[in-house]
């Protein structure tokens, strides 16, 4: 049973209470007109499935029904922190350049 | 054969106390290069390597497997066979691996167990039965034997099951595929591999790859944790950690892996000589032939590779089965586990070339691989053999995440993914 720390309850709550709602910050084709259908359908449907640690959405369902994001390692599940999409971003962009 | 399976051997066998078997399959080390190295040891890999070997006449192949045979979903599903999907090319899939079954135990030379003892899959709203009587002539149309049973046509199979109108969500129907049934997990893995042995091919046990070795756009083999291997074809079957293989090879699958969770109770004397499946309480049960009912249900939401599950889709899955057999209510169950299957969007699977000339990859197949284990290997065995998909899995390639050409088998399979 994971326990998730609701960045905008500020309490941390069984795994029940929320709702997976897939893979962080995949971008959109920022030219949509222009990119082909590889392009569209990598960004549908292809995903980065890692084995370690993941950013990940989920939905405080059964309180405030906001999204935010999680960093969770998918092996020993353990929960690095949760954040607000805003301020989660900037913290994940940063890793993606490091 | 140095071990052909009969009553003769058996009795010859016997006389020298049971001393003289011979191990069941080989255990060689590696050579340097082969024509086809197949990653992945569960049921898929091994029936690929077999096929390969028996129909294709390719025997230069080595199946690699990081853990030990069938220790992965292999062993670890609820080994339930069944072929009644909605759409044509799922339906001729799974139809072309339910045929197979029908005859492997013989062409393996090795019980499998296979027991054709159907499947039903319950309806409990109008929605449902309307859904179950679409698939149903569906299936008929495609050459899936199906009927659609009653309450009281059910209770007269299912004796034990609470058909009344008392319950939460009543029964009010159910779809039956006769030849449906289940085999015994261990020995689909264990059959292949015997007989893909006899014929040659390496099975080579606690050797994990590590990376691809990539020239420009075609591959020359891969990195184990027991030195490189070279090979001019490489087909990846790892199930769940399919995308860490892709990775290796730069390449983005529409997968994601998830836990999924079966358990099974103490014995007890036969009283279920069928599968049953319901979707709406989302649960399904059959009783094996050593008298444990074995028991699953759905995925983790989220994904995951620790190969356990949630503690609360244990229990929803348990209420699942107390609604529709409550007498099992006092049944004390003995093991849990889970296995990480890799979902694709559609729930159907991906039998696919790459871009990266002899990678292959036969993944996706998600919450029912187990299902299609003869059937998968024959046409990945094709697609390695002649460069080239088989009819039948042709619609499955990776093509179709961009073309939009999906088989949405999700909700419209006989079961909820």
């Amino acid at each position: 049973m994971l326990r998730i720390h609701c960045p905008y309850c500020r309490e941390v709550r069984e795994e029940e209470e929320f709702g997976y709602a897939g893979e962080a910050y995949i971008a959109r084709p920022a030219a949509p007109e222009e990119v082909d259908d590889a392009v569209w359908g990598d960004y549908v449907f292809h995903r980065k499935n890692p084995r370690g640690w993941h950013w990940e959405q989920w939905q405080h369902v059964a309180g405030c029904r906001k999204v935010f994001v999680v960093k969770r390692h998918t092996v020993t599940y353990e929960i690095a922190g949760s954040w607000t999409l805003a301020e989660g971003k900037a913290l994940y962009l940063s890793e993606e350049q490091s | 054969m140095a071990n052909r399976y009969s009553l003769w051997s058996l009795i010859k066998h016997g006389l020298k106390h049971h001393e003289s078997w011979q191990p069941a399959w080989q255990s060689p080390t590696p050579r340097n290069k082969y024509d086809v190295i197949i990653v992945g040891g569960g049921g898929h890999g091994l029936a690929t390597a077999y096929y390969l070997a028996r129909e294709h006449g390719i025997t230069n192949v080595a199946v690699l497997e990081k853990g030990y045979l069938g220790g992965g979903n292999t062993a670890r599903n609820t080994t339930i066979i069944r072929s009644n999907y909605l759409w044509d090319e799922a339906a001729q899939l799974y139809e072309h691996a339910l045929k197979l079954w029908e005859g492997l135990s013989q062409d393996l030379n090795f019980n499998v167990m296979f027991s054709q003892r159907g499947v039903m899959n319950l309806g409990h709203t109008l929605q449902d039965m309307r859904d179950i009587e679409r698939r149903a002539n569906a299936n008929l149309l495609n050459g899936v034997d199906a009927v659609v049973l009653s309450p009281s046509e059910i209770r007269d199979i299912v004796p034990l099951m609470d058909v009344s109108s008392k319950t939460r969500y009543p029964v009010m129907g159910a779809s039956f595929q006769p030849r449906g049934g289940v085999a015994r997990h261990d020995a689909v893995a264990w059959g292949f591999a015997r007989a893909a042995s006899e014929l040659g091919v390496h099975i080579i046990e606690q050797c994990e790859v590590t990376g691809m070795l990539i020239d420009g756009d075609r591959i020359k083999g891969v990195k184990t944790t027991r030195g490189d291997i070279l090979a001019d074809k490489v087909g990846c079957v790892a199930a769940g950690n399919t995308s860490t293989l892709a990775k290796m090879a730069g390449i983005r699958l529409p997968l994601e892996s998830h836990p999924l969770q079966a358990f099974v109770s103490e014995s007890l004397k036969p009283c279920l000589d069928t599968v049953v499946m319901s979707n709406a309480v989302h649960g399904y049960v059959s009783q094996s032939d050593k008298g444990e009912l074995v028991i699953g249900a759905g995925i983790d939401s989220y994904l995951g590779y620790g190969q356990r599950g949630s503690p609360h889709i244990i229990e929803h899955t348990a209420a699942a089965i107390i609604e529709l057999f409550p007498s099992f209510s006092r049944v004390r169950m003995n093991r849990q586990w889970g296995g990480i299957v890799d979902v694709s969007p559609d729930a159907c699977p991906i039998i696919t070339k790459t871009r990266v000339k002899g990678l292959f990859f036969n993944c996706g197949w998600g919450t029912g691989g187990f299902k299609a284990t003869p059937g998968s290997g024959n046409v990945f065995a094709h697609t390695i053999a002649n460069d080239a998909p088989h009819r039948l899995n042709a619609a499955f390639s990776l093509d179709r995440f961009a073309s939009g050409h999906l088989i949405d088998e999700h909700g419209a399979a006989a079961v909820a993914h």
